[in-house]
């Protein structure tokens, strides 16, 4: 049997850790552009339009993340698919990312006051136009904090991705550990990796608010 | 695409379906009410609490808000019995619920008691309120009352969250549904009906929750 070093287990999780980066950075990408489209349903002009997008977004919010994860991996392999865990980890954690990214941004806009809105349609400015000129450069000021914030609950989320067998921090984790039989190191270690990945998104995210706030007040 | 949705299993898989939304629904409730308890604790500390303790309790916020629910429940059911200190799996799954929530409703609470204005706590005392009762009237009712839906989402979130307490066996819905899919190869219909359950749990406590505000705060907001 080969002994395993404490300079081992942390290159073997760090190594993994990679994949938790890359697939945190496909699902926030991913999901930040499948939200804008919900976000465009969500406040456009249609009510079908609205109802479809708000059940969505309930849908994906009151439910696990992780039987999402199981729906995605079974779900595509109904089609005949051989779903690799990788790409059913995408897909659940962009769907998913989307919808909460749909539901903070609605925010974000809905705060642009309303008279903004009518004084760009007296413009003459299309609904698009009044997006673009108007209300976007406005509500995305607002909306850079929670999105950051909300970055750490996407990372944190990817950890689920071990249990339909992605291997990823969490999986490599449970790998090491049972090659090696010291549990309380290896999750204190991973545990260290993702604090380390997390905890500067939400301080930035704390920083952008207190930022943000005082421009606010000097309004 | 020819596949045909097979849900007649669900009849004799009942009980077992049964089991595992109690075992949800009590995990959800204990880890609510002690979650709530220690996050108040906690927020007492980080606001008035004694001075040497808030940078313990800042720390353990930051290290939970910061770190996935299942690493945290790795961690206390594999990594603590190396200290010596075992447990069940219902235990180990409460345990982690109970300080995931702690952290984050610590910061919810926190939030709200720093919105209380000074003043206020300081016309308690003039009443000759003693510290506690001024903290409990003055500023810990309000400051509930102002971010309890905040904190209704995250007691929702912890329990959609608890789905991943299977991982360690606490047999709990998501287990149930591992356990009938494993049986019946049908892991899509099981896996959509125990979503859907899942579904109608949150939108239930979150009614229940909601019922449960009006009910401890009666009265309108006083601001």
């Amino acid at each position: 049997m080969t002994e395993f070093s404490f300079w081992d287990i942390l290159r073997n999780l760090l190594l993994a850790a990679r994949w938790t980066v890359l697939l945190s950075l496909v699902s926030f990408i991913g999901g930040g552009i499948v939200g804008a489209a919900l976000l465009f349903l969500r406040i456009g002009g249609r009510r079908w339009m609205r109802l479809l997008s708000r059940g969505y977004i309930q849908l994906f919010q009151g439910t696990p993340l992780l039987m999402q994860l199981f729906l995605a991996f079974f779900g595509l392999g109904l089609f005949g698919i051989d779903v690799p865990a990788w790409l059913a980890a995408c897909v659940a954690l962009i769907l998913w990312t989307a919808a909460f990214l749909a539901e903070i941004w609605r925010g974000c806009v809905e705060s642009v006051a309303k008279g903004q809105w009518e004084a760009s349609a007296s413009l003459g400015m299309g609904y698009l136009q009044q997006m673009r000129y108007v209300i976007l450069p406005q509500a995305l000021k607002v909306a850079v904090p929670p999105t950051v914030g909300f970055s750490v609950q996407v990372v944190k989320g990817t950890a689920l991705t071990s249990i339909i067998g992605f291997v990823e921090l969490s999986k490599a984790g449970s790998i090491v550990t049972n090659a090696t039989f010291q549990p309380f190191t290896v999750y204190g270690l991973v545990a260290l990796i993702y604090f380390a990945l997390c905890w500067p998104l939400s301080k930035s995210s704390q920083l952008l608010e207190r930022k943000l706030n005082v421009a606010h007040r000097n309004h | 695409m020819t596949y045909h949705f097979d849900f007649g299993w669900l009849i004799d898989s009942l009980p077992v379906l049964l089991k595992g939304i109690r075992i949800t629904v009590q995990l959800i409730l204990i880890g609510a009410v002690f979650g709530v308890a220690l996050g108040i604790a906690c927020a007492w500390v980080r606001a008035l609490g004694p001075k040497w303790l808030r940078p313990v309790v800042a720390t353990y916020v930051e290290l939970i808000r910061n770190t996935p629910f299942l690493i945290q429940l790795f961690f206390i059911f594999f990594g603590l019995p190396s200290l010596g200190i075992r447990m069940t799996e219902l235990t180990a799954a409460n345990l982690a619920m109970i300080v995931n929530l702690g952290a984050y409703s610590c910061e919810i609470i926190r939030a709200g008691i720093q919105a209380t204005p000074r003043g206020q706590f300081e016309a308690g005392a003039s009443l000759a309120m003693t510290p506690f009762q001024a903290f409990w009237h003055v500023v810990l009712v309000p400051a509930l009352q102002r971010i309890w839906p905040a904190l209704s989402s995250q007691i929702v979130i912890v329990m959609l969250g608890s789905a991943v307490v299977s991982q360690i066996a606490a047999e709990d819905l998501t287990f149930a549904a591992n356990f009938i899919q494993s049986r019946n190869f049908r892991a899509f219909e099981t896996y959509i009906v125990s979503t859907l359950i899942y579904l109608a749990l949150a939108i239930l406590l979150r009614q229940l929750l909601a019922g449960l505000g009006w009910m401890l705060f009666p009265r309108k907001a006083s601001r």
